[in-house]
């Protein structure tokens, strides 16, 4: 470990306690914007962890994050579990099912492997309305707990941490030099004996961990769990353009384009409600031609490194 | 040159729509809203909802406001779209409370909207009249936000109901026992099958074909081909918007002969009988009104002149009744006082379109929970404890 990997690590703990200290001087306002900003923050950090070095465009968040607070919500509703045990369960499944649509999808590439991570939150939303409809019945998702926004915010700001940790660690591994190699050219990968699968698997079944803990963790300020509210593609989507926004080549590129976007997006509601669909579209592609810092950042890279490997 | 041009005017029109609430503030009640405008729920809000939003505010303002402790005082609404997103509702309702300081709330569209939004309004304490939001565990809500208010009922009550129909034609000998059930595979619709399975089975009716679909199939003939060859004499379907419409058309292409025909949510809608006319006559969904009523009439004119569309046959009067309450309560209490104005609820009974309206254990007991279209009008015809039920007709045909 050399003094700047220290350094970086020191650096991350005090910022990470100052967002803890957050709750201490927000309003209940400021608060659930804050809690936006955590939330978006954790899920497009560990998405970029993987589809970052990778290229592989990962649209699946929706499926673990749903598959995190619907099983909170089944778990306590049906069966009368206690909050923390479903936060468990819920990430375990989350993490099992990663594993298991990892192994299985990642030897697809390019646009097979994006389409087939648009269908699985679909496909997992209607598999679950199936087994209620035959199986287990429904009577209502409901999570009553006694947590509110604030304690919601630490819970996610200490899965923030646990992220960055993991990003960082990974930087310094076998694993992240790995992926940076197969990020490159899969093929050369192969050839100098990485075992791309598992490394691929590895990061993927990481993200969906997450994913599937976030939807957790935010499952109690719902409240009520309906299945087409945690399942909405449209989670996927704004993951992915946030991330992108900020970049996805360093650990902090995407809170750089979670904060933004979000307040943006706040912005637009406020003052534009009747409008905000339009004039976030409108916002949307003012950002990606006038401010394309994030994308264009990540664009220069691919074209350097184009330009490397064909000379 | 255009662009400046339309900037100039917008930033003339925004500093002067400003200073216009800056010189009434001090005699405004502010009361915010956060329903879909868009998305899932968008659809079902702008019939139900917001329209009653903009009668209610405009009906109270043309009277010169409301009489708080003596004072005039007019309502402002201040309204937001959720996109029908929970994350989104629940900024809105934050940012209403904190940012604008509105000093009441109408409660949100759906119930997984009113539920998310409840712990908020529960902080700041705005009295929180429920309407579209049906559940199960009202009582251990309302044992937990003491400012929650529910009025549209409860899943059991809508499937009984249904099943006292059938009981009732059955009785008069216009139908048999058979009848076919099917359900929209998603949270409500399997809530209700479920529901009404054992006690169509205790009432000693065969279900002769008992099926689900998904959400959103966009082809439902298989499911109305399947139901009339098992020759049903009745037909039921928990079902939810898009599918109430595309099952009842199916059912008319393939002329589905049954004497009793029900489809949930959206039945009531002004658009069903727009799309199919006379066809639908005899047709039961969920929800109804008391057509007789002089009150209800005055609000459907008034609902139609005010905002320029027609009145669903269910909730659109209930919203407009949890409006009128709050309305009434803000003026009995006599103060804008949350405290105090939900103590009145609490305590008061109020004077409504739909009757008298007051609640026990902060639950109101009088509700539709099924009508029937006859002769172009969707009539109550199941209830609780609601006056004017119409007499049910069998179902004669789609023509």
């Amino acid at each position: 470990m050399t003094s700047g990997d220290v350094k970086q690590l020191v650096w991350g703990a005090i910022l990470l306690a100052l967002a803890a200290c957050v709750p201490l001087v927000a309003n209940g306002y400021w608060m659930s914007i804050a809690l936006t900003i955590a939330m978006f923050t954790v899920l497009s950090t560990s998405w970029a962890l993987f589809s970052g070095p990778t290229h592989y465009i990962s649209l699946a968040t929706a499926a673990f994050f749903g598959v995190g607070g619907f099983l909170v919500g089944t778990g306590m509703s049906d069966y009368n579990t206690d909050y923390w045990t479903m936060v468990v369960i819920a990430s375990l499944a989350g993490t099992v099912l990663a594993f298991l649509v990892g192994l299985a999808t990642l030897r697809l590439s390019g646009v097979y492997f994006v389409i087939f991570t648009l269908g699985l939150a679909e496909m997992i939303r209607t598999l679950v309305s199936w087994i209620q409809n035959n199986f287990t019945g429904s009577r209502g998702l409901y999570v009553l707990t006694d947590l509110g926004e604030a304690d919601i915010y630490i819970h996610l700001v200490l899965v923030a941490a646990l992220v960055y940790l993991a990003g960082w660690w990974i930087a310094r591994s076998r694993l992240g030099f790995a992926m940076r190699i197969i990020g490159n050219d899969e093929m050369v990968a192969r050839h100098v004996g990485i075992n791309t699968a598992f490394s691929k698997v590895i990061l993927f079944t990481f993200s969906g961990f997450v994913a599937s803990l976030v939807g957790a963790l935010i499952a109690p300020r719902y409240t009520y769990i309906e299945p087409n509210g945690v399942f909405s593609p449209e989670l996927s989507f704004i993951v992915v353009i946030m991330a992108l926004l900020g970049g996805t080549g360093r650990l902090w590129g995407p809170i750089v384009g979670v904060i933004p976007f979000a307040l943006l997006q706040e912005y637009i509601n406020a003052n534009y409600s009747n409008y905000s669909t339009l004039v976030l579209g409108i916002a949307f592609l003012v950002i990606v031609y006038f401010l394309p810092h994030g994308v264009l950042g990540r664009l220069e890279e691919t074209w350097a490194k184009r330009r490397r490997s064909t000379w | 040159m255009k662009l400046t041009k339309l900037f100039k005017s917008a930033a003339i029109g925004l500093s002067a729509s400003m200073l216009a609430v800056s010189v009434q503030a001090a005699d405004v009640i502010k009361i915010g809203a956060v329903a879909p405008k868009t998305g899932a729920l968008g659809g079902g809000a702008v019939v139900t909802q917001w329209p009653n939003v903009e009668l209610w505010s405009k009906q109270v303002n043309a009277a010169g406001g409301l009489d708080v402790g003596g004072k005039k005082m007019m309502v402002e609404i201040i309204e937001y779209d959720d996109k029908t997103n929970p994350g989104e509702h629940i900024k809105a309702a934050q940012r209403l409370a904190e940012v604008d300081k509105v000093d009441f709330i109408v409660a949100p569209y759906g119930t997984g909207f009113n539920l998310a939004a409840a712990p908020i309004y529960a902080k700041y304490n705005y009295p929180h009249i429920a309407v579209s939001a049906i559940s199960d565990k009202m009582p251990e809500l309302t044992a937990r936000y003491s400012n929650l208010f529910f009025t549209l009922g409860n899943t059991t009550s809508f499937s009984e109901s249904v099943v006292d129909i059938l009981k009732d034609m059955r009785a008069a000998g216009t139908i048999g026992n058979r009848v076919a059930m099917v359900n929209v595979a998603d949270a409500f619709g399997i809530e209700l099958a479920e529901a009404a399975r054992p006690r169509l089975k205790e009432a000693g009716f065969d279900i002769v074909y008992d099926k689900s679909y998904p959400l959103g199939t966009p082809d439902l003939s298989p499911i109305i081909k399947g139901a009339k060859e098992s020759n049903p004499d009745a037909f039921v379907a928990w079902s939810y918007p898009p599918d109430t419409f595309a099952l009842t058309e199916q059912a008319i292409i393939q002329d589905l002969d049954v004497k009793m025909y029900y489809t949930a949510v959206a039945t009531c809608f002004p658009a069903f009988v727009g799309k199919f006319g006379s066809k639908i006559n005899g047709v039961f969904g969920a929800g109804g009104v008391n057509q007789d009523s002089p009150d209800i009439q005055a609000y459907f004119k008034a609902h139609k002149d005010i905002t320029g569309k027609d009145a669903d046959g269910w909730a659109s009067a209930n919203t407009y009744v949890s409006l009128q309450i709050l309305g009434q309560a803000i003026e009995g209490a006599g103060t804008l006082d949350r405290q105090a104005v939900i103590d009145y609820i609490k305590a008061s009974s109020f004077d409504t379109i739909m009757g008298p309206i007051s609640f026990e254990d902060q639950i109101s007991n009088r509700f539709w929970t099924v009508g029937q279209w006859q002769d172009g009008k969707f009539r109550g015809v199941k209830s609780s404890q609601m006056a004017g039920a119409a007499p049910i007709v069998a179902k004669d045909g789609w023509n």
